[in-house]
């Protein structure tokens, strides 16, 4: 089918705005197929169902707006004294300088860059695979210009306990830089691997994560965005679990003038568990999209999703999620909530929860609200002698604290946490203080 | 101390006047008892006082040692030594009481120039403290007020005082809900806090609590004001004859 003259356009204008593809290696093919893909979806627009809330533009742009680095002051970085494998990427450019050998008991890492011109690969199973079968039924047109463009990434193949986190450094340090990655992970049967992601990475960042995880396997996956004010993103996490397989991602978003995490689960082998987690926190232009589709495709699996934003001084918040049970799917439980707090009118939460259920054996529940801070609960404490602004962060964390809870190591939710506490004492809503 | 003077009260969004014209002087070390029918504004004279939003404060002052109160954010108001027994105490899910108490008090030290306390000997403060209330450990871990029955919010409320150690306290109501055991050991716990340089404001319907907790003075309110001021044994007259008699005396 054509596209609209509209969408033809704006398409052949990005693809003026990108390097040709290169043909060479395994990875050929996978560019070509995923070419092929955006021809035919188009980029989005504000038109297509799941881009109503968020506007697109500024991602389909043949040039990314500025955007100035953000200065975290003599703040510690994220994961700073975990013993890690460190990989930095500076603008969307791996830098071995900054960044541990690549490699430890347990995993295989490559960068795609290295990898992609070998003949053959174990890439070549999942490098664009889960992303094109997370096409349908809802397209994803960001994610297939990704795999056919990205310029770097990593590929992790995890043998077994990977014995530390593998942490993903992103910085960030031109005003225009453009940052398409692409990171594949494959756990095999019984592997474990933790994996940190920090930082905004570029003015304008692509990222997908393409993640199978195996049977009895485990992914854990933590993720800060970093704190620039202007900084747009758009992420896709794509993930297969086997049976009895565990995923569980959180991801803590500070500031961002524009952020679409997409999130897309294929639960595929019995007893298997998806946990997917987020705390945004805005003040003023920020724009905090969450897309999350969870399919149940085997019995007895369970999935959770536990979406919070906390929102102040015009900003948006925006949940589109979705559990889909599959007719086989018997004893699903599947448990979705999304909130926001809204500190003052100007902000604004836009939710679209839905679910479709063709098991009849399931257990589902899905809660969506918006509500501003209990005005009584802020009194007591001010009453007590804690000022408003800390009375407030209490008050916001929470309310935030069922997300990071998601967070399996607990120091690592502790330090979320004061980075929050922190983040809180800085902002407050400018109406009515 | 405390010092109220000609205090007129609306609510901020109706026209509704509730307190009009309160006049009440309270001196270093003294107990004061506050007793009136339902709706005749005690309640709202402690929040005003504490600094509550929602009403305005059309004419009088209020005074702590001199000092303005309702000039201050509530804040202030408790770091400058008011606290308030709430009527209703609040529950606050998600935070835990513990980190609340440790909060208040090292906010309040923080404000008045003063080292914070270290975790662990708070933890023995806190520990000693809410024995002699016999609130137990678990409930110190739990969000404040949360799921704590009537009582048990009453207690807690004492505790947060016995831990702040304000200077001026109103008690509103703190006996509602309380067991006999437990008005004695709410009762205990105030007592043991009286010294030359508190001072108490109980706001209460039964002379029982005033059995425990020995007033100097007793005020009757009605229709926001103070109509009738003596010694306790205004409180034994409320008890046997109701306030019919003391509001048809003042007509
Ligand atoms: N925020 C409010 N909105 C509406 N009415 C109010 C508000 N606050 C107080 N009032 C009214 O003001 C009057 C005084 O209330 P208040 O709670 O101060 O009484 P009280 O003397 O403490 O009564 P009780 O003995 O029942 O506790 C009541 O009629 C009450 O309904
Ligand atoms: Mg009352």
């Amino acid at each position: 089918m054509a596209l609209p003259k509209a969408k033809e356009d704006a398409l052949s204008a990005r693809l003026a705005g990108l390097p040709a593809l290169s043909g060479k290696g395994w990875i050929s093919a996978a560019r070509a197929e995923a070419l092929a893909r955006l021809q035919a979806m188009g980029l989005p627009a504000k038109r297509d169902e799941y881009w109503r809330y968020t506007d697109p533009a500024s991602l389909n742009a043949v040039d990314p707006a500025a955007a100035k680095s953000f200065n975290p002051g003599d703040e510690a970085p994220p994961f700073d004294g975990l013993d890690r494998l460190k990989v930095v990427f500076v603008d969307g450019v791996f830098d071995p300088q900054a960044s541990d050998d690549l490699g430890a008991e347990g995993i295989r890492i490559e960068r795609l860059a290295d990898a992609a011109a070998a003949d053959i690969h174990w890439a070549q199973g999942l490098y664009g695979v889960l992303e094109a079968a997370g096409q349908s039924p809802v397209q994803r047109p960001l994610a297939a210009l990704n795999t056919a463009f990205a310029t770097d990434g990593l590929l992790i193949h995890v043998t077994g306990n990977a014995t530390k986190p593998v942490a993903l450094i992103y910085v960030h340090n031109s005003d225009n830089s453009d940052a398409i990655l692409h990171h594949c992970v494959k756990l095999d049967p019984g592997a474990s691997l933790t994996l940190l992601e920090n930082g905004p990475a570029a003015a304008r960042f692509s990222k997908v994560l393409e993640v199978d995880v195996a049977d009895g396997a485990s992914f854990h996956h933590i993720r800060l965005q970093g704190r620039d004010h202007e900084r747009r993103a758009v992420t896709h996490l794509f993930a297969r679990l086997g049976a009895r397989s565990e995923l569980r991602s959180f991801t803590l978003t500070a500031n961002g003038r524009l952020t679409r995490n997409e999130a897309v689960v294929d639960l595929t082998g019995p007893d298997a568990r998806a946990h997917l987690a987020g705390a945004a926190v805005g003040d003023g232009d920020f724009h905090h999209d969450d897309t999350v589709f969870i399919t149940h495709g085997a019995e007895a699996c369970e999935s959770r999703q536990v979406f919070k934003k906390v929102l102040m001084n015009g900003a948006t918040g925006v949940f589109q999620g979705k559990i889909l049970v599959k007719s086989g799917a018997q004893k699903t439980d599947g448990y979705q909530i999304s909130q926001s707090l809204l500190l003052d009118e100007d902000s604004q939460f836009l939710a679209k929860p839905e679910l479709e259920i063709y098991a009849d054996d399931v257990k589902c529940s899905h809660g969506s609200t918006s509500g501003a801070i209990d005005e009584t609960a802020l009194f007591y404490l001010q009453s007590r002698g804690v000022p408003r602004r800390t009375a407030q962060a209490l008050l916001v964390l929470a309310f935030l604290a069922e997300a990071i809870q998601e967070i399996a190591d607990e120091d690592i939710a502790e330090d979320i946490r004061e980075r929050l506490e922190r983040w809180l004492a800085r902002h407050g809503s400018k109406a009515g203080a | 101390m405390l010092e109220i003077k000609n205090l007129h009260v609306k609510l901020e969004e109706e026209d509704k006047v509730i307190l009009r014209g309160v006049d009440l002087k309270i001196g270093a070390g003294e107990v004061h008892a506050i007793m009136g029918p339902n709706g005749s504004g005690k309640s709202t004279l402690s929040y005003v006082l504490s600094g509550r939003d929602g009403y305005e404060v059309t004419a009088g002052s209020a005074t702590l040692d001199g000092a303005e109160l309702l000039e201050m954010e509530p804040e202030d108001r408790a770091a400058a030594g008011l606290f308030l027994a709430f009527q209703y105490p609040v529950e606050i899910p998600g935070v835990g009481n513990m980190t609340f108490l440790r909060t208040a008090v090292n906010a309040q030290k923080k404000s008045r120039g003063e080292p914070e306390v270290s975790a662990a000997d708070f933890l023995k403060l806190v520990r000693e403290k809410a024995k002699t209330l016999k609130i137990d450990a678990e409930m110190l871990k739990r969000p404040v007020n949360v799921g704590f029955s009537g009582g048990e919010k009453k207690r807690n409320e004492i505790l947060q005082m016995a831990m702040l150690e304000p200077r001026m306290c109103i008690l509103d109501e703190t006996d509602s809900g309380l067991d006999v055991d437990a008005m004695k050991l709410v009762s205990d716990g105030v007592n043991a806090l009286r010294s030359e340089g508190r001072s108490f404001l109980v706001i209460t319907h039964y002379q029982r609590l005033l059995d425990h907790i020995k007033p100097d003075v007793v005020h009757i309110m009605a229709a926001g004001r103070i109509i009738k001021t003596g010694g306790p044994e205004l409180a034994l007259e409320v008890e046997n004859n109701g306030y019919a008699d003391i509001l048809n005396e003042v007509g």
